[in-house]
Order: C-alpha cells, then structure tokens, then sequence
C-alpha cells in the first residue's frame, strides 16, 4: 500500500541546512497496522507529513496504493489526499464553527458530493464512533476523546486507502486512549491500512509492527508478537 | 448556488461584526461620494448647459465700437452704428448665416400701462427672425413678421411672466392694447422661454415701428446672427466674413479690434464644454480615490481575515481543498462584503440626488448654478463594474497568500 524508498528531506534555515529524513526506506502492507516511533527530533513527524503529502520530499520514491506521488502539483497533491488518505492529528483539528456532523461531512464537500447525501453519509459514520447524538454539538461542547471520535469519523468518511494517525491519544488521558485505540484496532479489524505515530510504547504495543525512526533514519522494524 | 461556501461566508462575518461594518461603511463611503460627486457634477453642467440650450448655439453678437486705427485717410475715433442695412447684408451677402436680427436699445422707464397698471418692462425691438434666435416659444398668438416691420405696425409680443402681472385676469391677451412709453401697441402673442425667468418679462416690438416712433432714424444697437455650422473652423470663417463686409461697408481697417465687437458663443461653448470634460475627469480622480481607499481598507481586512483563519484552512487543505477552492472561497466573501456595501452606496448615493432633484422642482428652487442633478445609468453601471473589481483585487492577494502556505504550517499555527 505504502512503498518508499531513500527518501531524503532536509529543511533550510539560513545559511545551515539541517537534514531530517536521511534515505528512509519503509514499506506498509495493504491492511496493515503499523506504528512510527521515535524520539523528538528523530523525523517521524516530517515522515507522516511527507507520507500524508502534506509536505514535498528532496529526494526517492513514494508509492501510494500502486501510485507514483512524485512531482505533483498543489492540486494533484490535493486530490490524492482527498482520496486516498485520511488523518487524525493530535490536536484533533475540528473546525469550531461547525457542528460535529458538518466536520465530518467536510471532506465530502471537496468530493462535490451533494450536501444532502453527504450529511447522511456523515451520520452514518458518526454513528460507527458512537456520537450520533451529538451530531448538533460544537466541538468546544465536546471532551477530547468525543472529539477525536468526530475526528477519525471523518478521516473515514472519504473510504480511504490508508489512515494517517500523528500521535492521536497524545492529547488524552489513558483510559480515554484505550478506547481510541480500541476504536483504531475496530477500524483496522474491517480492513484498514493504517499508520500511527507515536512515542507512547503502550500505544505501539497495540500495533502489527513497529518502525524506530532515529536522526533521519529507520533503525529497526520490530513485529509485535 | 453552493451552500456551504456562502454559509461560511456569512459565518465568517458575523463572527467579525464590528470588522466587517468597519469595511463595508469604507466601501460605502467611497461609491457614495462617487455618485454625489458625479452628480453634483452633472448639476453645474446642467445649469450651464441650460443656458446655452436656450440661445442658438452658434450665435454671433456684435456691437458698434470706436475705430482705433487710421483708415484710407480717415482719422480713428469714429463710432461705428449699424443700421437696418447691416443685417440685410448680414442675411444675404454671407454664407454660412442662417438667422439675423438687430437689437435696439430703449432707454428711460419703459412703462408699460394697462388699465389702472403701470409697470417696467425690458423692451426689445427686434426682426422676426429673432424668434429662431432666442428660441422664443409662442405660446399665444404669433411673433413678430416682415409685414409688421414693413408696415411700421404697432404691435408686440409679451412674455407670460408680463401677462401675469399685467392682466392676471385675462384669458386671451391677444388683441388687447398695452401703452408702451406712452403709445398704444396691440398684443399679437404670448411667448415664453427655457432661459432664466428675466427673458419672460420681455416685450418684443417690430424694430422698424421703434425706429420711427422713438428715435426717428434707422440705427441698430447689436446685430445678431446664428450659425448651423458645429465646426470651429467654418465658424471662424463666417467670423471673418462678417468682419470683412461690416469694414468694408463703415470704412474701418478690418484689423481694428475695437472698431466693432464680436462675441461668439459656440466659441464659449467649446471652452464650457472642455471645462466641464476637465471637471468631470477631476471629479472621477477624486470618486476614484475615495473608492480606493475602500478597497485598500477591504484588502487590508482580508489579509487579517486569512492570518486569522490560517489553521483552519491548512486543515482544509489536508482534507483535500485544492488552492484554487481556497481562493474562491476568499475572493467571494470580499466580493460579497464590497458589493453589497457598494450597492448600498450606490442606492443612496443615487437617492439623494434623486430626492434633491425631486425637491428642487417641487419646491421651485431656481439656483443658477445648480440644475437638474442627475446619475446616468451608465454611470451606475460602471460604479458597479469598478466595484466588483476592486472585490476581486481586494480579495486576490491576500487568498493567493492563503492558499500558498503549507497545510503543515498553517495547522501549527
């Protein structure tokens, strides 16, 4: 599902030019759970970024779902994450002025989908996370863990071919973790493609494999037994 | 129509409410004073305008001067006075002249009577053709004719302001006797005139009748001829043909610019009309200006807008918003608020000076400087265009910085 090879990033800042991706070359299986970890500092989160086409790369090769993701053009890039990706981020990333329903109705906006069809469509889901009855709710009336719920209800309304998580619990108390992890494994278990990063063992732990990210580069890819 | 854009359009000013009045009272302040300029504007050419509408607008008005210079052994200082010959020779000899006519001075009180009133009117012996001159309307009667000058007829024709105040309570004057200095004259008709309200209290006379009755000898005070020619060289043409046949007839050098005096209005006309062109240049700058301040402040508005809402559209971005979806969002919304608050200018910009226009005729104000106050349509037209324009350039830069920053970026910020 996921294919890179030697991919190198390096970011400028004045005259010095700091190197953060160092050839990472990484692989993901079609229905795969996998977790990225990693020290601060230790590229992981330009990696998701670089993966999730938010940012561009220098160098290599990026193979998503059998597609070649090189050269593309703001809106190419805009497609594909459209598509063929889904994120959750740490910080949630809800847009506060707009109900639980309508985040998760959003990407469905950028698919031209009628707003009609994409509102049951985003009841549908918020019903698979269990928060159906707070679909009129604004995110600030929302704890952390219900509104990383609407979250991941909307990086799956668009179906995509993998979901791109950058520390979903690092903003949650451990029992609200385990249930988004819970939650995770339950997504994962219909089918998935899945990556999450993560400096939490616990939370790697409870993934397929996992990959250890250290100064640019993939140190070691460990199975969870 | 699509919903959500323009739910987050409105959501977005509401949630900025004293902001977005702040911009929209900017715009509407710069169109408005547009269209009270433009139409103030329009109200002192109108004013002027009305003034030349009323008088054929080629006319040529000439008086008898002092010779200023030696001619074929005559001394200079001789007066120059025109007689019934000179306009005769005006309408026949010179090509180009459609209408002539002389004026005579009558000096004294020029008391009219009628019945028991007495009252001092300006009285004017002209030749029938002055009526095509002056534009005189008949309202009544007829005017003056070439029988009424050949005959020394003691006719005349008044004005309907004379008519109001000398015989309020006669229906038809037309045969009734006034008795002008002292000599009954019959009214032949009733006149009235677009120009200012002094041009209806005149009487005209048959020039011919003034002459013998009054002075005793055939003298013309002003000549006055009119052009159909628009051109500025052919009028200047006819200029100087009247000049050379006038010379050649009262023996002065027709270099002698003090010998007769000419004023042409056509030649006023142009300089009225370059005036007002310049005028009007000036006050579009000036509208111009004003609306560009508006939309400095519009874009300067949305620049704060999108620092404001850079997250959300990085987040935007990773659920897949194309640059170009980003763009419009923005340029809509300034579009929105410039339009509608320029509309709004543009509405009361245009009421006001419908309702002063309205009121002004109502209420019979007669300013000389100020007449009939108008917005065209093509004006409102091209405010608007001007508007929609600057929504689009306001809104432009500040979205295409928007849409160039990092989704990465934007969502840390």
């Amino acid at each position: 599902m996921i294919e890179i090879n030697n991919i190198k990033k390096s970011y400028k800042t004045g005259s010095t030019e700091l190197q953060v991706l160092k050839g990472v070359n990484m692989h993901v299986e079609p229905g795969e759970l996998v977790s990225i970890m990693g020290s601060s500092g230790s590229g992981k989160s330009t990696l998701l970024n670089v993966l999730g086409l938010l940012d561009k790369y220098d160098s290599g090769s990026y193979l998503l779902n059998n597609v070649k993701m090189e050269g593309l053009s703001e809106k190419e890039a805009a497609f594909y994450r459209n598509r063929f990706l889904g994120f959750v981020f740490q910080s949630f990333n809800l847009l506060p002025f707009k109900t639980a329903l309508e985040n998760v109705a959003l990407p469905l906006y950028y698919q031209k989908v009628d707003r009609k069809e994409r509102l049951r469509k985003a009841e549908q889901y918020l019903e698979r996370v269990g928060l159906l009855n707070w679909k009129d709710h604004y995110p600030n009336e929302m704890s952390g863990g219900q509104k990383q719920r609407v979250a991941i209800a909307r990086a799956l309304i668009t179906e995509p071919k993998v979901v791109l998580a950058d520390e979903p619990t690092g903003a949650l108390d451990s029992v609200t973790s385990e249930e988004i992890m819970g939650l995770f494994k339950e997504v994962h278990a219909s089918g998935m493609t899945m990556v999450v990063v993560t400096h939490e063992n616990e939370i790697a732990a409870q993934t397929q494999r996992i990959i250890r990210l250290s100064d640019g580069l993939v140190k070691n890819q460990v199975p969870v037994l | 129509m699509d919903f959500d854009k323009w739910q987050e359009i409105f959501e977005s000013l509401r949630r900025h409410k004293l902001r977005t009045i702040l911009t929209a009272i900017s715009v509407w302040w710069g169109i408005f004073m547009l269209i009270i300029l433009l139409g103030a504007g329009s109200g002192l050419e109108n004013s002027a305008k009305r003034d030349f509408e009323d008088d054929s607008m080629n006319t040529f008005f000439i008086y008898g001067g002092e010779t200023s210079l030696p001619y074929k052994g005559l001394k200079p200082g001789r007066y120059i006075q025109f007689a019934n010959e000179d306009r005769q020779i005006l309408d026949q000899k010179i090509e180009g002249i459609e209408y002539t006519s002389g004026r005579l001075w009558l000096w004294g009180d020029n008391l009219t009577k009628f019945e028991d009133k007495a009252l001092s009117f300006d009285l004017r012996p002209v030749h029938p053709e002055h009526l095509h001159i002056e534009k005189t309307i008949i309202e009544q009667g007829r005017f003056l004719n070439d029988a009424d000058l050949g005959s020394f007829r003691k006719v005349c024709v008044i004005g309907d302001l004379v008519k109001e105040e000398l015989m309020p309570d006669i229906v038809d004057p037309v045969g009734q006797y006034v008795n002008i200095k002292g000599i009954d004259f019959m009214i032949v008709g009733v006149f009235t005139d677009k120009g200012w309200e002094g041009e209806r209290k005149n009487i005209y006379l048959p020039i011919t009748t003034v002459q013998k009755v009054f002075y005793g000898r055939d003298r013309i005070s002003q000549l006055l001829a009119t052009s159909d020619s628009k051109d500025m060289e052919e009028t200047m043409l006819i200029k100087e043909q009247i000049i050379n046949s006038l010379a050649s007839r009262h023996n002065f050098d027709k270099n002698d610019n003090q010998a007769i005096y000419m004023w042409n209005n056509y030649e006023n006309f142009k300089d009225f009309q370059t005036f007002f062109g310049m005028l009007k240049g000036f006050l579009w700058f000036v509208g111009i200006g004003s609306i560009l301040a508006g939309v400095i402040g519009v874009s300067n508005i949305m620049l704060i807008i999108v620092k404001d809402r850079t997250r959300e559209i990085g987040i935007r971005k990773a659920l897949g918003a194309t640059p170009r979806s980003i763009i419009s969002m923005i340029v809509t919304e300034s579009v929105f608020l410039t339009g509608i608050s320029g509309y709004v200018g543009v509405l009361s910009g245009f009421g006001i000076i419908e309702l002063l226009g309205y009121a002004m005729e109502k209420f019979e104000v007669e300013l000389e400087f100020f007449y009939k106050p108008q917005i065209s349509p093509a004006v409102i037209f091209s405010a608007l265009l001007i508007l929609i324009i600057a929504g689009v350039v306001a809104g432009y830069f500040p979205a295409k910085k928007a849409a160039t920053i990092s989704a990465v970026e934007a969502m840390n910020n």
